[in-house]
């Protein structure tokens, strides 16, 4: 079962090196990984998505707080958030494919964000499930590239999530 | 880690080196370990003077395995200085041994300047990169303004919750900058966690169980003996009257001379305690954390055991057993807590089975031999020292006679890798150890192979006039995997017997006191001349060659499935 994890990590130099490196020796699958700063320039968030049951999973949560740089982890399973990832794609798209590749980028509430003789750009933001649809959509006219960010997740308004400090 | 630099006036700002010295001495460092080289010739300019017993070792792994036993020994925090690049790689075998069994170490590296970091600069390696997965914590000095507080901060991490080696990689033109010493404060950490008390809820789930439980057993590890809690674990089996079982690193936690102590558990534990584990009704696991060579086969461990566990490190607890009542706190503290709410329970035919099954199935040899056989010579030396001596080990069959045979009494009294099972510990360990305990017999119990992997410290011992003793089990083999080699593999030995030097010899020539013994009628004076020796002294045990150490549980068996055990009855 996939977990998505939030940690709030001290924004040091090794630290991403630290996190990552204790996955990897303790055999632990990241599908996901996203890290960016938070309003606080002195605390980084990494949002980890892992795959995993739940005795796998709680292992991951302990041993992250085990790490001296890591403040507090949430684990948002079973909880009301709002995940979302983003992806920029470009497919293939010929002058007569046009019209049919718009509607799609349209239905998906997706946007184009640059456009050449034989290719559109597009960006999607949303769900997992969202994102992965809508490159399976565009598979029939040829996805050339695919970028992606991992997941980012907050807990809805009110709603606590499992939390330790 | 945080920036403290500030530009008032009153800030002292020193040399880098010397905020290094003068924040050793602030945390109390007495003895340090550490071995020289070009990075770190600025600090070691300014420990010419400094008020500090400083040891260099032959080898900077035995000069970290001696920080590490001279903390375990005395509780204090080790303190090891390497250089850059081979000075620092020469440490990881030491700090992965520390980690492993929770000691309190400080490691400081010197490292290329700055600005040659990532240049593949002369003796540069990524010190903090390879070291990650091996240290509690590390850190990279890049700022003068970091210097004086990262050095309390890495004591501060080493020492709390759940110990562990810190290293602080510190580049040579920070120790020549100018660096501010900010006023001492507290350390503030947001990433440190520690929930010491344990919740009370579960404390008093815990001691219903105790006081519910018919066959109880308490399964007490190396936490124990880090939180000093061997008092209040006696005060609660004593009053709650419950046998004790340890494993290898919780061996001094409880008094073996007790009725209730029920020696080690585990692959080469007693009989009694690895049948009283797979019997009981309730397990109390304190401060020790379920390891493949404690357990046995985990499908059939304690099978009709509810499971309390206490410990201090969360991620210990559920990672192996699944556990019926967790308790998240300092052993110390619990176990406190835990004493108000346990009642005593008389619990006679429990104590009766384990009386019987201790009867059957001592730890047993053939005492009728003509040839010396190990335990023998541990069961000597341990009368002869009336179980006082502090023991350190090497790795194999000698540290396993020396878990059975050796009687301990008191904390700290056993210093053994027993996490990573470094060969090479004991000599450079005993060193360590008899530095924090100089008025103690200190003796490291060490098999050949081990000896043979640190044995240049005996330099060391003789440079320092420690009167430390190496009684060596030698068998002419790396006896352990001979074992293993005989049970597993048809007796093929596939390269498992060294040629060894003459250790009585070669120890003379190092200036310590030598001696051979090869006669059963010999050991008993042997033993009595290394003891009263002032000089560090090496006695070469020729030992039956190919003796096993029984009970086994064979790797995947059950705990209650142990080879051996007719062997004891022949005997
Ligand atoms: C550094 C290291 N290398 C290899 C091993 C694997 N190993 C475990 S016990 C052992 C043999 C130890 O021989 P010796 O020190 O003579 O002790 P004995 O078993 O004979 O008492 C070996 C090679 C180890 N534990 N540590
Ligand atoms: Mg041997």
């Amino acid at each position: 079962m996939k977990h998505i994890l939030s940690a709030l990590v001290m924004n040091k130099p090794g630290v991403l090196a630290h996190v990552a490196g204790m996955f990897a020796a303790r055999a632990f699958n990241i599908d996901s990984l996203a890290v960016g700063r938070t309003d606080d320039p002195n605390i980084s968030r990494m949002t980890i998505v892992v795959v995993g049951d739940d005795k796998v999973v709680e292992q991951v949560r302990k041993q992250l707080l085990k790490i001296v740089e890591v403040v507090k982890v949430q684990d948002f399973v079973g909880q009301d958030c709002v995940a979302r990832d983003l992806m920029l794609v470009s497919v293939a798209c010929t002058a007569e494919k046009r019209p049919e590749i718009l509607a799609l980028i349209e239905m998906f509430n997706a946007k184009v964000v640059d456009i050449g003789p034989k290719f559109v750009m597009v960006e999607v933001a949303g769900p997992e499930s969202k994102v992965e649809a809508f490159i399976d959509s565009c598979r029939p006219y040829g996805v050339k590239n695919v970028v992606r960010t991992g997941t980012v997740a907050m807990a809805r308004y009110n709603r606590a999530a499992k939390t330790e400090e | 880690m945080s920036k403290n630099g500030t530009n008032n006036d009153k800030t002292v700002h020193k040399v880098g080196s010397q905020v290094i010295v003068d924040m050793l001495i602030e945390q109390g460092v007495e003895t340090m370990f550490g071995y020289l080289g070009g990075v770190v010739l600025p600090l070691f300019d300014k420990l010419y003077d400094a008020p500090i017993n400083f040891i260099i070792p032959r080898h900077e792994q035995g000069g970290c395995h001696m920080a590490d036993a001279y903390a375990r020994a005395s509780g204090k925090v080790g303190v090891v200085v390497a250089t850059s690049g081979p000075g620092a790689t020469n440490l990881t075998t030491g700090i992965a041994t520390a980690m492993m069994d929770s000691v309190p170490l400080v490691a400081i590296t010197g490292q290329v300047r700055t600005s040659l970091i990532g240049n593949d600069a002369f003796q540069e390696a990524d010190t903090t990169g390879i070291t990650r997965p091996i240290t509690k914590h590390n850190m990279i000095i890049k700022d003068p303004n970091d210097l004086a507080q990262s050095i309390r901060e890495a004591f501060y991490i080493a020492k709390s919750g759940r110990p562990g080696p810190v290293l602080i990689d510190i580049p040579v033109d920070m120790q020549l900058a100018q660096c501010p010493i900010p006023p001492k404060g507290e350390i503030d950490l947001p990433g440190i966690k520690n929930r010491a008390h344990g919740h009370a809820r579960q404390i008093t789930m815990a001691a219903q169980a105790i006081n519910e439980s018919q066959k109880p057993v308490l399964y007490v590890g190396g936490g124990v003996i880090i939180s000093g809690a061997s008092d209040q674990l006696r005060a609660l089996a004593q009053k709650a009257n419950i046998p004790v079982t340890t494993t290898l690193m919780g061996l001094g936690a409880y008094d073996q001379s007790r009725p209730e102590s029920l020696d080690m558990l585990g692959m080469h534990g007693s009989a009694y305690a690895n049948y009283a584990v797979q019997h009981a009704d309730l397990l109390i696991s304190v401060g020790a954390r379920f390891e493949d060579r404690v357990t046995g086969n985990l499908q059939t461990f304690a099978p009709h055991a509810k499971i309390v566990h206490i410990d201090l490190d969360p991620s210990s607890i559920g990672k192996n057993v699944k556990v019926d009542i967790p308790v998240v706190g300092d052993a110390k503290q619990v176990l406190t807590a835990l004493l108000n709410e346990v009642e005593y329970k008389p619990r006679k035919e429990w104590f009766e089975t384990i009386a019987a099954w201790k009867a059957k199935h001592p730890f047993m040899y053939d005492k009728n031999a003509d040839v010396i056989k190990p335990q023998y010579v541990i069961e000597e030396i341990c009368r002869q020292t009336q179980g006082q001596a502090i023991i350190c080990t090497g790795v194999g069959q000698h540290q396993m006679w020396s878990a059975q045979f050796y009687k301990y009494s008191r904390p700290r009294q056993l210093i053994t890798s027993g996490g990573l099972g470094t060969m090479g510990f004991g000599l450079p360990a005993a060193i360590g150890a008899q530095l924090a305990c100089p008025d103690k017999p200190v003796i490291d119990i060490d098999g050949d192979s081990s000896f043979n992997m640190t044995l240049t410290e005996l330099s060391t011992a003789v440079m320092y006039k420690l009167p430390i003793k190496v009684a060596l089990i030698n068998n002419g083999y790396m006896g352990m995997v001979r074992q293993w080699q005989e049970l597993f593999y048809g007796k093929r030995y596939s390269k498992s017997s060294l040629v060894n030097p003459d250790f009585a010899n070669l120890a003379r020539a190092f200036g310590c006191v030598g001696i051979t013994v090869d006669k059963k009628e010999q050991v008993a004076g042997a033993v009595k001349d290394m003891l009263a020796e002032t000089r560090p002294c090496v006695v070469d045990f020729r030992v039956d060659r190919e003796e096993n150490v029984w009970p086994m549980v064979p790797a995947g068996k059950s705990l209650h499935e142990m080879d051996g055990l007719d062997i004891f009855e022949m005997a």
